[in-house]
């Protein structure tokens, strides 16, 4: 029986084949998956910033893309991932509100990918495939068995990426 | 830039901010009922801090269906404020406002019409405009807010909006959660301020509650 982990926002975790492990109700935060398909272990983070750099209060390395991912590699070394065969799936940064005039503030959803893709780039880490942007919250599911990431959204049919 | 942060809010920042809820609760009362020709009663039942984990737990999980109502502040305090119903509550306003008869039942259908989506957005238009008079009345400042911006979706995602504006200054979430109804049903309302980091000293300070 495979065991269904949960990823909070702000968060991040690990999983090992056969178990699942998800995050609920992406919204503007973008879901990283960090996968070794060699030892098929799989790890998650849920970011809500892209930039730890430009905030004060920065306690929480899991809220920004930057350090939630460095911090993630090091989970998932230390319970047998070869960082040379780590891949990753992303997805989320949606803009869930309409504004007309986007500020910076309102394309929240942009920067936060924008930034994901930009630091797993620096780390040569490739991007497998990605569900981003739009305007409407997403829950992932990513089975470590298959690699395969699976995208719930309301109103919306399964996609699988 | 201020040290101020919301991690090591004070039991007073706590009664202050429930005040401030406790009056808009009263205005938004007086203002729905007026345009509905109906007596709704509205209190805030709490005020709580939560970390982001913990967040869409409140309104029943990250995956429940809601409506999200947003405005953007500006003027004296800069930053956002959202006003969130589950799928009974925004039934059972929508309903109040447009004089249609209440379901026996909860409603959980989320497929509204256009009138029905509108009238949901003059709602939040109401309880806004209600919290915010009561904040302006406290602190003595001018705020305006924009037009209200609504999304219905998951409550993880909705919420993600503020989180993240919460989570430029601390871990942590401010949510004051109303209820609201009359003698035969009760349901839930949740407010969010999230002041940018300045305009939080700003009203803290107007309020006599840092010096």
């Amino acid at each position: 029986m495979s065991k269904i982990i949960k990823v909070g926002m702000a968060d991040a975790n690990v999983c090992v084949a056969p178990d699942v492990i998800t995050t609920l109700g992406l919204g503007s935060c973008v879901g990283i998956v960090l996968y070794d398909p060699v030892n098929k272990i799989a790890g998650l983070a849920h970011v809500m910033l892209p930039d730890s750099t430009k905030i004060i209060n920065n306690s929480n390395k899991y809220k920004f893309a930057d350090t939630a991912i460095d911090i993630l590699i090091k989970d998932m070394m230390r319970i047998g991932v070869n960082r040379n065969n780590l891949v990753a799936k992303i997805a989320g940064g949606a803009q869930m509100f309409n504004f007309g005039n986007s500020s910076e503030m309102m394309r929240i959803g942009d920067r936060n990918v924008e930034a994901t893709k930009e630091k797993l780039a620096q780390l040569g880490i490739r991007i497998l495939a990605e569900d981003t942007g739009a305007n409407y919250g997403r829950t992932i599911e990513f089975y470590s068995e298959t690699g395969m990431l699976h995208i719930k959204a309301v109103g919306r049919e399964l996609k699988i990426i | 830039m201020s040290d101020l942060d919301l991690n090591q809010i004070s039991n007073m920042q706590y009664d202050v901010l429930r005040e401030i809820g406790n009056i808009g609760a009263g205005n938004a009362t007086t203002a729905l009922s007026q345009v509905s020709n109906w007596r709704i009663d509205m209190k805030v039942a709490k005020v709580e801090l939560l970390e982001f984990k913990e967040l869409s737990d409140i309104v029943g999980g990250a995956e429940r269906i809601v409506v999200g109502i947003l405005f953007t502040l500006e003027k004296d305090i800069d930053g956002m404020m959202m006003f969130m119903m589950d799928m009974p509550a925004s039934r059972y306003l929508v309903n109040i406002l447009l004089g249609n008869p209440q379901p026996d039942g909860v409603s959980e259908d989320f497929d509204f019409n256009e009138i029905e989506l509108s009238a949901l957005s003059e709602i939040g238009n109401i309880i806004a405009g209600a919290y915010l008079s009561s904040l302006s009345t406290l602190t003595n400042f001018t705020i305006t807010s924009s037009i209200p911006y609504m999304a219905i979706d998951m409550a993880g995602a909705i919420l993600s909006v503020p989180a993240i504006e919460f989570g430029k200054i601390g871990d942590k979430a401010l949510l004051i959660e109303t209820e609201f109804g009359d003698v035969q049903k009760t349901v839930n309302g949740y407010f969010i301020l999230i002041p940018t980091l300045n305009s939080y000293t700003a009203i803290l300070k107007s309020l006599g509650i840092i010096g």
